[in-house]
């Protein structure tokens, strides 16, 4: 019955943008509809969650599929569950504020198209997370990679969008190649698709469903060094689009890993250290490369790369205490990495949704081009500077108290006497502590120059803040990041709940016995209680005996806008120190004589992955391949025909393995 | 006799801090051959400051107010974590270790975005080169608690400079000596003291810290003197008790030990300042990196 209710749920969002499709294009009468429909969907999903979450029981469903060995059976247990709340409540935030982001009346000429894609991206996300079939998880994981290329070329018009979702129309090709290889090993393995536990397993498959669903879950989460499709993508698409992929599609790779992790005996060590070390890289570089970005969407992508480094990390040290059989790991370890899921979506979509907000007023992306917003845009600036300090992982808000689980994990781990299993988490933790301290520098550089100083250019001229179904969407998000950072309890049960698809937790290492959360929370009310004590005396002090002046320029009479310390100029001395893995790309001009003539500067942090990596190697195996460039002469019967043959060939070759 | 100590140890925590920093200005006093200022200066100086007029930019906005006030509260909250010689801290728990660290993060974000505020450019190369050492500063203070959490079987600081400190001496001094080194790297880093920074430096260019607060006046300024102060207590507790693991026995004893510590602490400050100069800026990420590398070390040797 509960599983009901999630199926009309996913019917209802993967329909949305179809009622659109029959108005005109002017009218705005289809957006609503599918505001409403999702927002509908929405709140039966989180109802069925709810039950989920409060009997403790998964919800079941089966129905038979025409699909050969595919069966439509699907499985809400507590992980799918907790995915599955991000998924709705996100999607249907970005879509309100779509009403006014993305109005049907100002993009006539995508706008339905849009809405169509958004919901299938949805409808695709749920079905993949509640499947128990690993045909019914292609399915749905297919719909989602489609329509979601669909919804990154949006403005297709534009060369670098066409650019940027064929990338990631590639990379997911990879992607999907790699799980169907994985589903067709588990399935040799279990002569079914169904998603059962595997612990009879040997090493060998079981390390090669593994290796496979890493490499596949790995680039639609974008984990470095697979990242090389997000950057672009997340700064092509519209900003809610981008809200949803980096804080929920992409997490949908996080939530393949996890479940076919859960499935697979018990794993040895080296795993955990593997998944540890990318989480680490990960990490560390993906807030490097954002430090060097000069487009906020492509700095807010890079630090997805980075947040999924460190749900990597808590899911490494739950990998690890399963490998020692150590509970109190996987507790904390894989509670620190969801709990990051949900609070990466949060302050993500957050973070996504207040700079489409500064877009939209000031119609560039350049971080360089904006500053001085806050006196004009003061709602989306304060809005902003909550996700700002959250993604840094900052008390008292939400992503301290998942990076603090995850550190709870790995020093909990570095106990250990054995070497094998000390060092990976010892220097995971300095990595964590360092994507901590660098992603400060990040945020702050972002949110000064973007909203502090005086404006740079005439960008900025006008901006004011936006209406309301642009700041509600945000309000809401901004308001669960305080609720989880200053009152964590309350979702500790769903997270015991959801850890325990790891395997039984015994009552002395649930989450409320290991995680200090009341003590956090009192940590937190006495920080706000002095932040606001210490505000109201000042403001008091303040009342009388100020005066107004100009900014110290030593004694310089004219201080100019253009002599402010830009981001980029913030950023230089971290490129420089990164500069091994970042390749930043400099143009400088010479200076010459006393008194020279306007110059010019410019510098540049491209991805180094996909350009001195990736593209020199893809062109040389391409030169090597043209050779068979006979066999694809671009006429559709052709192919039409290599399709049956290799139907015959495979139906051939399946007779003579499994003759009957 | 609860509430006594724990009125003493607030006390200590809130009124010491400033001394420390009287004690500094002194040894380079002595090492210069001059008088130098009063011990207790800055408590004139905060006093004097929170009665004066400001002047604010016209750039600024809120976040400036704000910097000193978050910075202020988050130093406040970390004394609560921190234990000081043998007193266990007045808030513990599994993890505050982590939530110390945040804190003073929390606490240089503000710092920064204020110095950001105004605009200047002097400022912003202050808040990048702050934002740039603490960020590299990180991994080693970690890697440091990572040593002796290993030691101790624990994440809380209590734990960690508990009353089994003494053990882990003769039983691995090696460890903790090496992370008294690495910590007293990232306490000068932290602090913006020499070889990281010149507090005393009168060239806006070459500041990190100092330059950070220029526009600061009055009643805020106050406020980030006496921040400062504090965090620059709270890093020397860290390290005092480490260097003095003993107990004994009596607490106003040990707390006479405590405040001899961080006064021979804050001389060791002091004679660094004089007789080293500060390093190019370009040289400072090698020593963080040597701090981490150094902690590395000990978390090898703390079986």
């Amino acid at each position: 019955m509960i599983a009901w209710f999630v199926l009309v749920a996913i019917g209802l969002a993967g329909a949305s943008g179809v009622p659109g499709l029959f108005f005109a294009r002017s009218s705005s009468a289809g957006e609503r509809i599918a505001v409403g429909m999702l927002s509908s969907a929405a709140a039966l999903a989180l109802f069925a969650i709810g039950h989920v979450v409060i009997s403790g029981a998964a919800a079941e469903l089966s129905l038979s599929w025409a699909v050969p060995g595919g069966a439509l059976s699907i499985r809400i247990d507590a992980l799918a569950a907790f995915f599955l709340v991000p998924i709705f409540a996100i999607s249907a935030l970005g879509a309100i504020y779509g009403l006014e982001y993305w109005a049907q009346a100002q993009q006539q000429q995508n706008g339905r198209r849009l809405r169509l894609v958004y919901g299938l991206i949805v409808a695709g996300l749920a079905i993949t997370t509640v499947a128990a079939n690993g045909m019914l998880f292609l399915a749905g994981w297919e719909v989602m990679t489609l329509a979601a290329f669909v919804a990154i070329g949006t403005e297709d018009h534009l060369p670098g969008t066409r650019a940027a979702s064929y990338l990631y129309l590639v990379a997911t090709r990879v992607g999907t190649l790699c799980l169907f290889a994985m589903f067709a090993l588990i399935y040799g393995s279990t002569r079914s698709f169904a998603l059962v536990h595997m612990d009879w397993l040997t090493p060998g498959p079981a390390t090669a469903i593994f290796v496979l669903g890493l490499l596949g879950f790995g680039i639609k989460a974008g984990v470095m060094p697979l990242h090389i499709w997000l950057p672009s993508a997340h700064a092509a698409a519209p900003s809610h689009v981008s809200a949803l992929m980096s804080g929920v599609l992409i997490k949908i790779g996080i939530y393949g890993l996890v479940r076919t992790l859960s499935l697979l005996p018990t794993p040895p060590v080296w795993w955990a250290v593997l998944l540890l070390s990318l989480g680490g890289v990960s990490g560390v570089l993906g807030v490097a490369f954002a430090i060097g970005q000069h487009d906020i969407k492509r700095l807010l992508a890079y630090h997805s790369i980075e947040n999924i480094g460190i749900i990597l990390l808590g899911i490494g040290v739950a990998v690890l205490g399963r490998a020692l059989h150590r509970p109190e790991l996987v507790v904390l370890g894989l509670a620190g990495g969801l709990l990051h899921v949900w609070n990466h979506g949060l302050f993500k979509g957050l973070l996504f949704l207040s700079a489409g907000a500064v877009i939209h007023a000031c119609h560039t992306r350049e971080i360089d081009q904006l500053g001085g917003l806050l006196p004009k845009m003061p709602r989306t600036s304060i809005l902003f500077l909550i996700g700002a300090v959250a993604i840094c992982g900052l008390p008292p808000l939400n992503g301290f108290v998942s990076e603090l689980l995850v550190y709870l994990g790995l020093f909990d781990a570095a106990r250990s006497s054995q070497a094998e299993v000390w060092l990976a988490p010892s220097l995971a933790a300095a990595a964590l502590a360092l994507i901590g301290g660098l992603a400060l520098a990040c945020f702050v550089k972002v949110f000064g120059a973007a909203f502090l100083g005086h404006r740079r250019s005439n960008h900025s001229a006008a901006a004011h803040d936006g209406g309301g179904l642009l700041l509600a969407p945000m309000g809401v998000l901004a308001a669960c990041c305080m609720v989880i950072g200053l009152a964590p309890a309350t979702i500790a049960r769903f997270l015991n709940l959801a850890v325990a698809v790891f395997g039984p937790v015994p009552t002395s290492s649930s989450l409320q016995a290991l995680a200090p959360f009341s003590y956090l929370s009192l940590a937190s009310a006495i920080l706000l209680a002095c932040a606001l004590g210490g505000g109201a005396l000042l403001a008091r002090r303040l009342q009388s005996g100020t005066s107004a002046g100009l900014t110290w320029d030593c004694g310089y009479v004219a201080p100019g806008k253009r002599m402010q310390y830009s981001s980029s100029s913030f950023a230089e001395m971290l490129v420089g120190l990164f500069q091994w893995a970042l390749r930043p790309k400099v143009h400088r001009e010479r200076v010459p004589g006393f008194f020279p003539r306007p110059t010019r500067f410019a510098s540049q942090v491209d991805d180094a992955v996909l350009d001195q990596l990736l593209r020199p190697a893809i062109a040389s195996v391409g030169g090597w391949l043209n050779r068979l460039r006979w066999l694809q002469p671009g006429s559709l019967n052709l192919y039409l025909l290599y399709v049956v043959f290799a139907l015959v060939l495979g139906l051939v070759w399946a007779r003579g393995v499994h003759p009957q | 006799m609860k509430l006594l100590q724990i009125a003493t140890q607030l006390a200590v925590a809130l009124l010491l801090p400033p001394l420390l920093l009287g004690v500094i200005v002194k040894v380079k006093a002595f090492f210069a051959g001059r008088v130098g200022a009063p011990l207790l200066q800055l408590y004139r100086d905060v006093w004097k400051l929170w009665r004066k007029g400001s002047v604010f930019s016209t750039t600024t906005t809120w976040v400036f107010k704000a910097g000193p006030v978050v910075n202020l509260a988050s130093v406040l909250v970390a004394v609560l974590l921190m234990p000081l010689g043998t007193h266990r801290a007045l808030l513990s728990f599994a993890g505050d270790a982590i939530l110390f660290a945040y804190l003073l993060a929390l606490g240089r974000f503000f710092t920064i975005v204020a110095a950001l505020d105004t605009g200047s450019s002097f400022e912003g190369m202050g808040a990048a080169r702050e934002a740039t050492f603490s960020a590299l500063a990180e991994p080693g203070l970690f890697l440091g608690l990572m040593a002796l959490a290993r030691k101790s079987g624990s994440v809380s600081l209590s734990q960690m400079l508990g009353p089994k400190l003494l053990d882990a001496w003769f039983d691995s001094g090696g460890a903790l000596v090496l992370v008294i080194a690495s910590f007293f790297v990232v306490l000068l880093a932290e602090n913006s003291r020499i070889p990281f920074d010149d507090p005393n430096t009168h060239l806006e260019l070459t500041m990190i810290h100092e330059v950070m607060v220029l526009d600061h006046s009055g009643p805020a300024l106050g406020m980030i003197l006496y921040g400062a102060a504090l965090k620059l207590f709270l890093l020397g507790a860290l390290i005092a008790r480490l260097v003095t693991p003993i107990s004994t026995g009596n607490p106003w004893l040990d707390w006479l030990v405590f405040v001899v510590a961080m006064v021979g602490l804050s001389g060791l400050v002091g004679i660094v300042e004089s007789t080293m100069a500060r390093l190019r800026l370009l040289h400072l990420p090698r020593l963080l990196v040597a701090a981490s590398i150094i902690s590395v070390f000990a978390i090898i040797l703390a079986r």
